[in-house]
This record gives structure tokens, C-alpha cells and sequence, in this order.
């Protein structure tokens, strides 16, 4: 059965765990576009990956705990969007100090404490809903139809990213504050508005990603579930130079990354060789991914909006 | 109205009101956590005072804790200085207790005094090594070293689990049929103990005092030396740094260097000091690379400030671990980090700037 063979089980593991780091890369991208650099996505996801698995034991609805990660992660970009449009603090600090509030030591952990999620089997999670008969169809089936809605709504989301981008005029504001708030501002758009909402939707976005490991792929709640996730997320983002399509073909790409791990160590292919190895391969080629994207990138700075990290301050220009 | 003015001058005093305003305003955004999840905060607040600084077997606890947070909080200031964001302090700390161990248990018992600066030299040249490949890859690839740096941290912790569960590593004992089943690292020689002052009733962890006196030359170098002067140029302003001809490729290369150096000093006190054997859970647990990034944006990248911040978070971060239990969840101590931080930064504007409270007609009239 070519369904069973490695290269189905991979590709079918780089959809799924691509997933989280394709919500989390779209939510930065709109955050980044509008001229904000959010490295808090690791802690943000964690926020969202935790509160969803709250919203799941407590309810027992998943549509409401996604609404509730998505609300969790928009509350930590909250207290990012303040500190660096409203009171100009340095983003990159800004981002860290947002990992270390809400990450694997921080928020996340002390609210999966303090609502005792550790340890509990998860009460709903997201499950293939396509027709069996799609689900089993050589090749395509385990890889596109056997899939979870979170898989679609992401499809939905890149496509709905880049007309909005590229095809509105809203879009062409959010690009005009992130490559020129000066300009912006001139032609009557409301920088500060643009760039809270903008961060606000990344965090929601990156809520959801977190959310994608507790109610779906793992399904339960660990400390630090995301791994470095989120980091990976805003590798993606330089990858995918600022655009959405290519934030979908990036996030299968390192999700295969992460999927090999799994998949070849469950089959035992490879035995001699350390599984600390496999599990190195995300983080190592995103080192490499990078590098490439960044040298060639440094020649013709393809795609970094002009502002991005900049506060926008009216009187100095 | 509140307008937003820059100062043209920055007053003495705000350099300290400030950072003390933040932890005040931290302390009570702190209180709304615990009491939004029913936890005393009062209660919780004098445990955490007392079991962090209240008595000498506290305080001594404290210095221990102390001790490697300094190195990393020396480690990201010394490169955020030049804006340079290197948060591999993780990563560089652990390959620093890699070499460092490896020197103490090579050099056994039959060198002396040896081992102590053998094992400082080879955690130096561990933690630079690691901290060496974001730096190339920044000044010849222009890749963000941020994303970098901290990739190469989990690669680091995967690296140590391997060497101590995963292998028959230099650094794994295998004298005793237990130690094949539970792995954990060779013990080192006791040559390889670092010395432990007395000062009072305190006991002095020998790596804190070097922490003090790296500190001490840092603060040299970056005040008093040609180098430093171009290090804070290029932070300030990376295009005055280059049309002044200085080298900003050598600069990244030599400060990434420099800062995991003194990163891998501390995973090399964290075998001679504490630990005495390479610990890959006790390393991995701890953060102490994410906590010296706190450390450093409080002490607004000054090595001195550095000493006494790390001095009051180690504190925060041992009093955490010896409380940590039902009523006093793992987390918090992130959660206070975090939220100092915030403030601390947020409080930066007051540094930077001036609030003018005026009438609506004036704003108009300077609006126009």
C-alpha cells in the first residue's frame, strides 16, 4: 500500500505540522507589512496554545477555543502593540521580553499550573471529517484529505491574505504604513490605528497556531509545546520575502522538517544514527534556509517593508 | 491634552527613578495576577523576599544562583551594546560546560591548579566558537542573527542530552553498572572544584567573583579603549559608524566573540562552582541565557548595572525555585521577569522623552 510508504507518511506530517507555522508566519507577515516587528510570535502561540486547551476542557467546544487562543494570542500582542507604537520601545527587545513573559517559563506555564491542564487527556480535538473513501485514496488522501478543518481555514487564510494585500485598498494602506508612514500619514491614513490593528490580528493568528498543537496535532497540554515554533514562524517570513503564498510553500517545507523526526524513528529507519540528530533538523535548516534567502536577498532587499521596526513618530522625521 | 516632546538633556535623576519607578509599577501589575488568580499576594510577595534574601543560607543560595546570570547578562549586554542581538547566551553557555568539562576531566587530578584556568580558557573558547557561526553568518551573509543564535540553542541542548543520554560520550559515566541505566555525567576530579571564598558568614562562589572582575574589564574596554568607542558608535548609528571608516565586520565578529566567551565562562562555573559534572537537565532547565536578555535591557546594557540586577534576579529566581509547589506555580518567576521588562521599557520613554500637559489651543497652535 503506497499510503503506508515514508514519503506519504512525510509529506502528510509536513501538511500537519506545517500548519501552526503557517497561522503563526501569516499573523506576523500582516504584523511585519504594517511596518511592526513582533518577535514575541513563540510566547504568543503558547498563550493561545494553553488558553485554547482551557476553552476546550471547560466548554468542550473547539470553534469556541480556537476564538478563545485567537483572543489570548491578541492580548499578548496587545502589550507589544502599547509598549512600541504607543510609548516608541525598542521591538526587538520589546519582542524578547514577551517570550520571556508569556513562554515556556513564563505566562503559559504559570496558567497551565494554575489551571491543572498538564497531564489531562483532551476532551475534544480536531479529527479528519472528509468522506473515508477520500481519506484513503492513494497518494492525495492521507496527504490533503486526511487532514483536520485547520488545514482548509489556513488555504482559506493565505488566499484571503494576499487579495487583501495585493487587491485592496485597504491592503495598500497597511503596505503604504509599512514602507512609508511619513507618505501614509500624509495621505490622511491613521498610522497608530493601522499598526495596532495589524498586530493585534498577528497575535490572534499566532493564538491559533499555538492552538493547532493542543487541540489537534499533539492533543494535549506540555510546557514549551511549541518547540521553537514561533521563532521558525518569523524565519518563514523573511523566507517567504513578505508574501503569503509562498509563507504556505515555506511552512510545509519546514514542516517536513519537523515530520522526518517522527516518522523515520517510528519506522526505525536510520537506526544507527542519534535521534537528537533528526529532532537538530528544523532549527538547523532554518540556520541554512536563511542564510541562503539572505544573501541573496541582501542584494536586491526583495520584499522587507522600509519601515519595519521603526516607530513612527509625527514631529521627527 | 499630553504631548510627547523628546529632551534635548536626560536629568541625573530619571537614570534612577526609572528603573526603580518599573519595578515598583511591575511589583504592582504583579499583585493583579496573583490576585486574578486567587493566589495571596501579599502572602506570596514576603515568601518570595524571605527565601530569596531573608537569612545567610538564602542569601548564599542567592550568590549561586547569581553567579550565572551574571555571565549572561554580561554576555547579551556586551553585544546589545553594538545592537547586536545575540540571544544564543543559552546555546554558548552550554558549549562552554561541554569544553569546560571536558578540560577538568582531562587534566584529572595531577595538574593542580591547573585546571581551574584551563577549564576558564576552554569554556571561553566553547562558548566563542558557538557564538562565532551567527556572527559570520551576520557579516558575510547579512542573515539576522537573532533568529540564528537562537536556533542554534536547541541545538545545543540536543547536543548535550546526547552526549550524556545518548552516547558513550567522553563526558558520560560509565564506572558503574547504574550509571549505564541512569545516565548522567562522568564526576569531575576534584582538582576541577573551584575555590569558594568566605566573606562574613557568606559563602562566595569563586565564578561570581570572576564574573565581577569580567564585568569590571568589559566596562574598561567599552569606556576607555579606541574598540569600545567604535562598538558604541556603531550601536548608535551604524551609518555615521561606516562613513567614519570603522570596521563594522570585524566589530561583529570580535564583540560575538566576546560575548559568548564570557557566556561559555559561565557554563564552564556552572561544572567548577555547582554542578561538578556536565548536567544536561540541570543546564536545560534553568534559562539562564533568556534570563541574562532581561537582565541586560534593565541594566540598560551597563556591565556594572549588570552585577546588581543579576544580583536581584538571581535572588527572584532562587527564591522560584526553592518555593516552587502548589501555591507558587512554575511560571511566576518568568511571568515577574517579563513584566519588569515591560515596565523597564516602557519607563524608557520618561528617559527619552517629556510629557507636556497643555490646553487644547495649544496643540493646535504648535500643530500648526
Amino acid at each position: 500500500m503506497i499510503n503506508n510508504s515514508v514519503w506519504v507518511v512525510v509529506l502528510a506530517s509536513a501538511v500537519t505540522y506545517g500548519t501552526p507555522l503557517l497561522y503563526a508566519a501569516i499573523g506576523e507577515l500582516l504584523t511585519e507589512r504594517a511596518g511592526v516587528l513582533n518577535l514575541g510570535v513563540e510566547g504568543m502561540m503558547l498563550v493561545g496554545a494553553v488558553m485554547g486547551f482551557w476553552a476546550v476542557q471547560r466548554t468542550g467546544s473547539l470553534l469556541l477555543a480556537i476564538v478563545v487562543a485567537a483572543i489570548a494570542g491578541a492580548s499578548m500582542a496587545l502589550i507589544h502593540a502599547f509598549l512600541v507604537i504607543t510609548l516608541r520601545a525598542n521591538q526587538i527587545v520589546s519582542g524578547l521580553a514577551l517570550v520571556i513573559f508569556a513562554g515556556s517559563a513564563g505566562l503559559s506555564s504559570y496558567l497551565g499550573n494554575d489551571l491543572n491542564l498538564a497531564d489531562q487527556p483532551a476532551r475534544h480535538a480536531f479529527t479528519p471529517f472528509l468522506p473515508h473513501s477520500w481519506q484513503t485514496a492513494s497518494v492525495v488522501g492521507p496527504i490533503l484529505f486526511k487532514q483536520s478543518a485547520l488545514v482548509y481555514a489556513s488555504w482559506a487564510l493565505v488566499v484571503i491574505v494576499a487579495l487583501y494585500l495585493n487587491r485592496t485598498r485597504l491592503g495598500l494602506n497597511v503596505r503604504a504604513v509599512g514602507e512609508s508612514p511619513e507618505a501614509a500619514d500624509a495621505m490622511g491614513i491613521n498610522v497608530t490605528a493601522y499598526r495596532y490593528a495589524h498586530t493585534l490580528v498577528g497575535g490572534a493568528f499566532a493564538g491559533v497556531g499555538g492552538a493547532c498543537f493542543t487541540l489537534w496535532i499533539t492533543p494535549q497540554w506540555v510546557d514549551g509545546i511549541t518547540a521553537g515554533a514561533g521563532w521558525i514562524a518569523i524565519a518563514l517570513v523573511i523566507f517567504a520575502f513578505w508574501r503569503s503564498a509562498l509563507c504556505l510553500v515555506g511552512a510545509y517545507l519546514f514542516g517536513a522538517f519537523s515530520g522526518i523526526p517522527f516518522a523515520f524513528q517510528a519506522r526505525g529507519i536510520l537506526k544507527g544514527i542519534p535521534p537528537e540528530l533528526f529532532q537538530s533538523l528544523p532549527y538547523v535548516m532554518t540556520i541554512v534556509v536563511l542564510v541562503i534567502v539572505s544573501s541573496a536577498g541582501a542584494r536586491r532587499r526583495l520584499g522587507a517593508p522600509a519601515a519595519l521596526g521603526t516607530p513612527y513618530v509625527r514631529e521627527e522625521r | 491634552m499630553i504631548r510627547i516632546e523628546r529632551r534635548l538633556t536626560q536629568p541625573k535623576w530619571l537614570l534612577v527613578a526609572v528603573p526603580v519607578g518599573s519595578i515598583v509599577v511591575a511589583f504592582g501589575l504583579m499583585t493583579l495576577v496573583l490576585l486574578i488568580t486567587n493566589h495571596p499576594p501579599l502572602h506570596t510577595f514576603g515568601r518570595l523576599l524571605s527565601s530569596g534574601f531573608g537569612s545567610t543560607a538564602a542569601l548564599n543560595d542567592t550568590l549561586i544562583a547569581t553567579t550565572p546570570l551574571l555571565f549572561t547578562g554580561l554576555c547579551a549586554a556586551v553585544a546589545f551594546r553594538m545592537q547586536l542581538f545575540n540571544i544564543g547566551g543559552e546555546g554558548q553557555l552550554y558549549a562552554g560546560a561541554v569544553l569546560g568539562a571536558a578540560a577538568g576531566i582531562a587534566l584529572g587530578n595531577h595538574s593542580g591548579w591547573l585546571s581551574v584556568p584551563a577549564m576558564i580558557a576552554a569554556g571561553a573558547i566553547g562558548g566563542a566558537a558557538l557564538a562565532l557561526i551567527p556572527a559570520i553568518l551576520r557579516a558575510f551573509f547579512s542573515t539576522n542573527e537573532i533568529i540564528t543564535s537562537l536556533m542554534l540553542n536547541y541545538v545545543g541542548a540536543l547536543v548535550i542530552n546526547y552526549l550524556i543520554f545518548d552516547s558513550q560520550s567522553y563526558w558520560r559515566d560509565t564506572s558503574s553498572p547504574t550509571a549505564k541505566v541512569f545516565p548522567q555525567g562522568k564526576p569531575l576530579p576534584d582538582a576541577a572544584s573551584w575555590p569558594t571564598s568566605h566573606v562574613g558568614s557568606l559563602l562566595v562562589p569563586f565564578g561570581l567573583l570572576l564574573g565581577l572582575v569580567i564585568a569590571a574589564l568589559v566596562w574598561l574596554l567599552y569606556t576607555r579603549t579606541r574598540f569600545g568607542f567604535e562598538v558604541q558608535v556603531i550601536g548608535d548609528s551604524r551609518r555615521a559608524a561606516s562613513y567614519a571608516g570603522m570596521r563594522t565586520r570585524r566589530k561583529i565578529l570580535a564583540v560575538m566573540a566576546l560575548s559568548g566567551a564570557i557566556a561559555g565562562i559561565g557554563g564552564a562555573s556552572q561544572d567548577g562552582d555547582i554542578r561538578h559534572t556536565l548536567d544536561p537537565r540541570g543546564l536545560t532547565a534553568a534559562g539562564y541565557g533568556y534570563a541574562g536578555i532581561v537582565i541586560a535591557a534593565l541594566a540598560r546594557y551597563n556591565p556594572f548595572a549588570v552585577c546588581l540586577v543579576a544580583f536581584l534576579l538571581g535572588g527572584l529566581q532562587n527564591a522560584g525555585y526553592t518555593l516552587q509547589g502548589v501555591d507558587f506555580p512554575s511560571g511566576l518567576v518568568g511571568v515577574m521577569q517579563g513584566l519588569i521588562l515591560f515596565c523597564a521599557l516602557g519607563g524608557e520613554l520618561l528617559v527619552r522623552y517629556r510629557l507636556r500637559f497643555t490646553r487644547g489651543t495649544h496643540t493646535a497652535e504648535a500643530a500648526a
